[in-house]
């Protein structure tokens, strides 16, 4: 089912504007709240809608409102986290191009109900484009008192700044994101204390999601139980997928969860089934960092259930047998993928950015790579498949932010579901360098 | 006040102590490693992960164990929390994996290292480590730094502990070193090869836990053990001017800041006291200093030595019954 709230009016020419935007009920919620409701009304209004963060580990957004302290004196922030770089995930920035002014509308919002007088968008540096969007955005709102002091004459005073990431997958990260936008360099805090109690400049601060500030607007402008009635379960509201890999219509589109996982890859309304007439192999359901599941895996639980695009049913059967729905960044493959080479390129980039402050993150993240770089080369062993499981699980659950889980899951989850195509790589490279006699050969990728 | 049990002994600690403080007050066969960690730097510790231990239980008011195992060293105790350390199958697998991962790219060449014999590295090795290496991997090797007159900074060794860091941030005005890259190219470093020059920088040498940053005055020419630790002071009026003096025959080859069991300095001491004041009537001597028995430093050193208890055969008797 196609149910379309944060992108209900995305297709109509000039959104992007301000005056397109507002005639289209743009602003309408912030309205409604500045004029009509007390913030904590407005938090009351969330947590009704069972509305669960975005940006990938699902923690329902109304709870963590109502943990940020409210100390006398002390400034609070909201810090809206745009730094989207999760290979596969691209629903942020398909977002802030085309309808910037429904962030800027639900920072507001966001930022009412929480009482914060400044908030910050941290923006990924690679999305320079976006930022002059989002700038063009916020002067336009400046200008139709929508920012600044005393908004539509409520009395409410809120400025919003655009910062500008320099490029690191780590700034994702909530505590890193803080220390960045200090002005420091990007590394995560240890825990606690949250950034709930002590987070940007040593104040409390809620850090979110895009995707889960703009989704704020609807659920004030139709309330929380109506929001609450789409989806199912727990998983509530509607999503943006970004899909890609080997499928007719790569894109990012807004689904309502519960939508079974099926549908999502043949249906015509979404991705329009796959690319050629090769059939699925594997679907990485959430962005890189969530377990890969092969085909049979992904379309049923182990229940025999159809697997439904929702918090719950991707993670039934825990690791074992499933997966996460993550940040949403769906990634199809069909059977001339090599899971081998895919594991090495996401290794490869989990190498890249591990800050480097925890020791088996820093040095475990590099060491899985040489070995899946040797492995591609044609100089893997068994014992390595081995080697690399042991050291996943080394890391996993041991490190200070979770990048060290983020890097070991697609490990675990590739060794566990294709052993036997790494076993098959492995000695068929082997057999390669006997044949020819050590030259080196690319290999055809065949499944 | 609150009651912590930790590996089976109970102990109360006052409200806001850490794990790893309250197993240090029970004694070294319950406290975990810390190589990160150092209770006089505000803010350290949580990067190295060794003192990682299990919670069974979160507390009497919410008992549930902990999922993940946490850092002891940044984790305060709760009352009627349970924790496990060495009696946990998990936490000693885990802190085999995390040497594994700190030597991976750590030269294994302890006979030419200036620091063997107080390397703690070395000892978390021995102690918690595998005998064999499962990698064959090229190690990361740098060139050595030039930071000054008085220290030698030899990355190659260093594990990334951030000590250096938080001495030059909180016990000197100015830092001008840091730690440059990320990932594992991660280095320790001065912007633009500035030198480190001000009255406290060889504290960076006490703290270090490996032989990364070495006292240039005192650079190979001696083992450690080869020389005799001596408790001496002089009036300083910069620092507290407590120190140890290592002498080999007569003279004083260096000048170190007091360590206590755990390797943590008492006082941080001046660069005027380390570096330039290598004669003993510099000093006021007050005895030879106690080094613990199971030291490498002890080795040949008679004194201190504790004669084991006798056991008598009917002792051995009542425990068989």
């Amino acid at each position: 089912m196609e149910r379309k709230l944060l992108f209900k009016n995305i297709d109509v020419p000039g959104i992007a504007t301000y005056d397109v935007y507002r005639a289209n009920g743009g602003y309408a919620s912030a309205e409604k709240a500045l004029k009509t409701m007390t913030p904590e009304a407005v938090v009351e209004e969330v947590k009704k809608s069972g509305l669960r963060g975005r940006g990938g580990a699902g923690f329902p957004t109304g709870m963590k409102w109502s943990f940020l302290a409210r100390p006398e004196g002390v400034p609070r922030y909201l810090v809206c986290n745009a730094d989207e770089s999760e290979p596969g995930t691209f629903k942020d920035r398909y977002l802030m191009e085309h309808i910037p002014h429904l962030l800027i509308e639900g920072m507001l919002t966001s930022s009412y109900a929480l009482g914060a007088k400044t908030s910050y968008i941290y923006v990924r540096g690679e999305f320079f484009y976006i930022i002059r969007i989002l700038e063009k955005a916020i002067a336009e709102a400046y200008k139709n008192g929508w920012l600044g002091k005393n908004i539509q004459g409520t009395g409410f005073d809120h400025d919003i700044y655009v910062h500008p990431g320099a490029g690191a997958y780590i700034c994702g990260e909530e505590t890193a994101l803080l220390e960045s936008l200090e002005g420091k360099r990007g590394n995560p805090r240890i825990k606690p204390p949250f950034p709930a109690v002590k987070g940007l400049y040593d104040c409390p601060t809620v850090v979110n999601n895009v995707e889960t500030i703009a989704a704020v607007v609807p659920i004030v402008n139709d309330g929380g139980e109506e929001y609450c009635k789409i989806g199912i379960g727990k998983s509530t509201g509607t999503k943006l997928i970004s899909a890609s890999g080997h499928i007719k219509k790569p894109g990012v589109y807004e689904i309502e969860l519960g939508v079974p996982v099926e549908e999502f890859i043949y249906s015509d309304h979404f991705c329009g089934g796959m690319l050629t007439d090769r059939k699925l192999k594997a679907v990485v359901a959430g962005g890189s960092s969530v377990p890969i599941l092969p085909a049979d895996l992904i379309l049923k639980t182990t229940n025999g259930e159809p697997r439904l695009m929702t918090y719950e049913s991707l993670a039934d059967g825990g690791f074992a047998t499933g997966t996460m729905l993550g940040s949403g960044g769906f990634i199809v493959m069909d059977t001339s993928a090599s899971v081998v080479y895919n594991l090495y390129t996401f290794t490869r980039f989990y190498h890249h950015e591990s800050c480097g402050q925890c020791s088996p993150c820093r040095e475990g993240t590099a060491w899985m790579e040489k070995i899946l770089h040797k492995i591609l080369d044609g100089h893997g062993t068994m014992t390595d498949i081995d080697l690399l499981w042991d050291i996943q699980r080394k890391i996993e659950g041991n490190t200070i932010c979770p990048l060290g889980d983020a890097a070991a899951w697609p490990v675990a989850s590739a060794i566990r579901h294709f052993r036997p195509e790494f076993e098959e790589f492995i000695s068929k490279q082997a057999k390669q360098e006997v044949n020819h006699n050590n030259q080196h050969q690319p290999l055809a990728v065949t499944s | 006040m609150a009651k912590v049990t930790i590996d089976g002994i109970e102990i109360e600690v006052p409200d806001g102590t850490t794990i790893l403080q309250a197993a240090r007050m029970i004694g070294p066969s319950v406290a975990p490693p810390a190589m990160c960690f150092y209770t006089k730097l505000k803010t350290s510790g949580g990067y190295c992960r060794t003192c990682l231990v299990e919670v069974t239980k979160g507390s009497d008011k919410d008992p549930r164990p902990m999922p993940k195992l946490v850092i002891s060293c940044r984790t305060t105790v709760m009352d009627g929390m349970v924790v496990t350390n060495q009696l946990s199958p998990r936490v000693l697998d885990a802190r085999a994996g995390i040497v594994e991962f700190l030597l991976l790219n750590h030269p294994l060449d302890c006979p030419i290292c200036d620091q063997a014999g107080e390397c703690h590295l070395q000892d978390l090795s021995y102690e918690n480590g595998n005998y064999t290496t499962r990698t064959d991997f090229e190690r990361r090797t740098f060139e050595k730094i030039d930071i000054g007159d008085f220290i030698q900074l030899h990355m190659t060794r260093c594990i990334l502990c951030y000590r250096c860091v938080k001495v030059a941030e909180q016990i000197t005005d100015g830092r001008v070193h840091g730690v440059l890259n990320r990932g594992d190219l991660s280095e320790i470093s001065t912007y633009i090869k500035e030198a480190i020059d001000n009255d406290f920088s060889g504290n960076m040498i006490d703290v270090c836990p490996v032989g990364a940053l070495t006292d240039k005055t005192f650079r190979f020419k001696s083992r450690v053990w080869f020389t005799k630790p001596v408790d001496a002071h002089r009036d300083c009026d910069k620092c507290s001017g407590k120190v140890v003096l290592w002498y080999k025959g007569e003279e004083v080859l260096r000048v170190t800041g007091r360590k206590d069991e755990w390797g943590e300095v008492d006082e941080f001491i001046c660069n005027t006291c380390r570096f330039e004041k290598k004669h003993t009537a510099d000093w006021s001597i007050e005895g030879v200093r106690n080094i613990s028995r199971h030291s490498v430093i002890s080795a040949n050193k008679y004194k201190n030595l504790v004669k084991p208890n006798e056991f008598h055969l009917n002792d051995i008797k009542a425990i068989t019954e």
